[in-house]
């Protein structure tokens, strides 16, 4: 990738949202095969930082972003940035797990299609590499043409990492992708997490401070638009520099 | 007054109005069906008018109605379809676009004879198809635009925000996520519009009147550019135009007309249901 090990790097980076500044000049830099948390308190715009890098804040009217972001080296926003690719080297899990209503090895063969990168004779392979990856081959490898929707919870958030891994992304964007789960199922993708940054650098978003403590290499702890601190989990969350973290950490507001 | 008694009064009254609105369609029915059934026979279905329409049967006419139906159809639907994804996936809310929903809506208010006459100078005159299936078909077509692009639009705003986000953040581009994304999931409504429409086009006299319906034609349409006959203007012209045309006769034709009608409002709920009990978002 990168020279230095860095997945996405940015610089002066701020988002409006028509007038409302609901990022202002955040410099970041999110290491390659690490697990990234970002966490602060609701509305600080932790979940706009996520979409800026598979830029689906473009979907809303009125966005505007100045400064640089680079991913892979490459910066996201010049002209000639190919929005499509971009989206295909950097996948996103949502909130909610949210699979098609189609069956399991069409949700997992939706991005191959649209990108047409696989003749058909190797979906089998590509779809079992991708639920092994999740560690859903066992469960569901006699149900591939059921539904998707009549998976568990877990299930269904596991396919979703899943359908994004046949693209072969670079960096997996997560939105609190356990806020739904319980707290069992919730340990199970923090495991999964641990085992895919072996491969793919993760940006995970969490309103739960022992999932950032647990489950992430480096905090970044966000606060009205701004990144207030970035660092070593470990440090974070027993020597934070700054006043605001500690005071947010520690659970004196939230 | 105790909440029991209440509720059974609401109840009441609510039954009551429901079969102040079925009974009279189980009455028109009724009669249409005594009066009618017995003319009906595999000869009326299907062989030529004879005698000035006094004998024989009515296949030009049905034939017809279908041919028109299918033309409307063909025409109506792709571009019903397109307007609806238009509307709902690409254009923001600007004042085209709320024109243009403000168009469809009155659209769907105009009478239908109006329709007929702007078939007439817009197809039969002005574009020289004269009276034809074709001039028929685009005026049946323009008439059931509105419910095609209603229900499509219908169809497409209930397809769940999520199915076009995921789809665009695996990196499909905005016509593969509408075309993989969302239409497939709009398809049910998307048909049930069709068949509407398609039960209007089959039931409506004014729109053909001037732009294609044949009084007399003993014979097939051979091309688009054909006049035909047609069941709703058939059944006009022995009820009112024709002297001495058997009661059962009559009757008998209106019993076609009205069987296509329900055949195909029947297949779009069956189709519905059939695509709900499948959808579970
Ligand atoms: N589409 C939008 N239009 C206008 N303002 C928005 C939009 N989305 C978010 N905002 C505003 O931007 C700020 C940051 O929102 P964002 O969703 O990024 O916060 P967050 O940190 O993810 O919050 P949460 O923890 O509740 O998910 C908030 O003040 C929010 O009101
Ligand atoms: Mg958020």
């Amino acid at each position: 990738m990168s020279m230095s090990g860095i997945a996405i790097a940015t610089q002066r980076l701020d988002l409006f949202y028509g007038d409302f500044q609901a990022l202002t000049a955040v410099d970041l830099q999110v290491p390659e095969r690490e697990v990234t948390a970002l966490i602060g308190p609701s509305g600080c715009g932790k979940s706009t930082l996520l979409r800026v890098f598979n830029r689906m804040n473009d979907l809303i009217d009125g966005v505007r972003v100045s400064g640089q972001v680079l991913i892979g080296g490459k910066d996201i926003y010049a002209v000639d940035a190919d929005l499509l690719r971009l989206r295909e080297k950097v996948g996103m899990v949502f909130q909610r797990p949210n699979p098609f209503p189609l069956s399991v090895f069409e949700n997992i063969t939706f991005g191959l299609a649209v990108h047409q990168l696989a003749p058909r004779r190797e979906y089998d392979m590509i779809v079992e590499k991708a639920l092994r990856s999740v560690l859903l081959w066992d469960d569901l490898k006699d149900k591939l043409q059921r539904s998707a929707l009549g998976l568990s919870l877990e299930q269904q958030q596991r396919l979703c990492i899943a359908r994004v891994l046949p693209l072969k992304p670079q960096v997996l964007l997560m939105d609190e992708p356990c806020s739904a789960l319980d707290p069992i199922a919730t340990l199970h993708i923090e495991e999964l997490m641990q085992k895919l940054k072996q491969e793919y650098t993760i940006v995970i978003v969490t309103h739960n401070m022992q999932q950032a403590a647990r489950a992430s290499d480096r905090t970044g702890f966000m606060y009205l638009g701004k990144l207030v601190e970035f660092g070593l989990t470990a440090k974070i969350f027993t020597q934070p520099a700054q006043e605001l973290t500690e005071n947010y950490i520690s659970g004196r507001f939230g | 007054m105790s909440a029991r008694l209440a509720q059974k009064i609401a109840f009441t009254i609510l039954l009551l109005a429901t079969l102040l609105v079925v009974l009279p369609v189980i009455f028109i029915l009724g009669i249409i069906v005594a009066k009618g059934a017995s003319a009906i026979s595999w000869e009326f279905l299907f062989s030529m008018p004879r005698d000035g329409m006094t004998a024989g049967g009515i296949f030009p006419a049905v034939l017809g109605t279908l041919y028109l139906v299918l033309g409307a159809v063909l025409f109506a639907v792709p571009l019903g379809v397109l307007a609806a994804v238009y509307l709902v996936e690409y254009s923001s809310d600007n004042w085209f676009s709320r024109l243009v929903k403000l168009a469809i809506v009155n659209l769907a208010g105009v009478p239908s004879v109006v329709y007929g006459l702007f078939g007439l100078g817009i197809f039969v005159t002005f574009f020289r198809f004269g009276a034809s299936i074709l001039s028929g078909s685009l005026t049946l077509g323009i008439m059931i635009l509105p419910v095609i692009i209603t229900s499509a639009r219908e169809a497409l705003e209930s397809v769940p925000r999520h199915f076009r986000t995921v789809s665009l953040s695996l990196g499909a581009s905005r016509w593969q996520t509408i075309r993989h994304s969302v239409l497939p999931h709009a398809l049910p409504g998307i048909l049930t519009g069709m068949i509407l429409g398609l039960g209007r086009a089959a039931g409506e006299t004014a729109p053909i009147l001037f732009t294609v319906a044949a009084f007399y034609l003993p014979r097939l349409p051979q091309s688009v550019f054909d006049q035909t006959m047609a069941l709703p203007y058939h059944l006009y012209v022995i009820s009112t135009q024709v002297p001495g045309i058997a009661e059962n006769v009559r009757y008998g034709t209106a019993l076609v007309l009205l069987t296509l009608v329900l055949l195909l409002n029947l297949a779009a709920i069956v189709l519905r249901s059939r695509f709900r009990r499948k959808k579970k978002w």
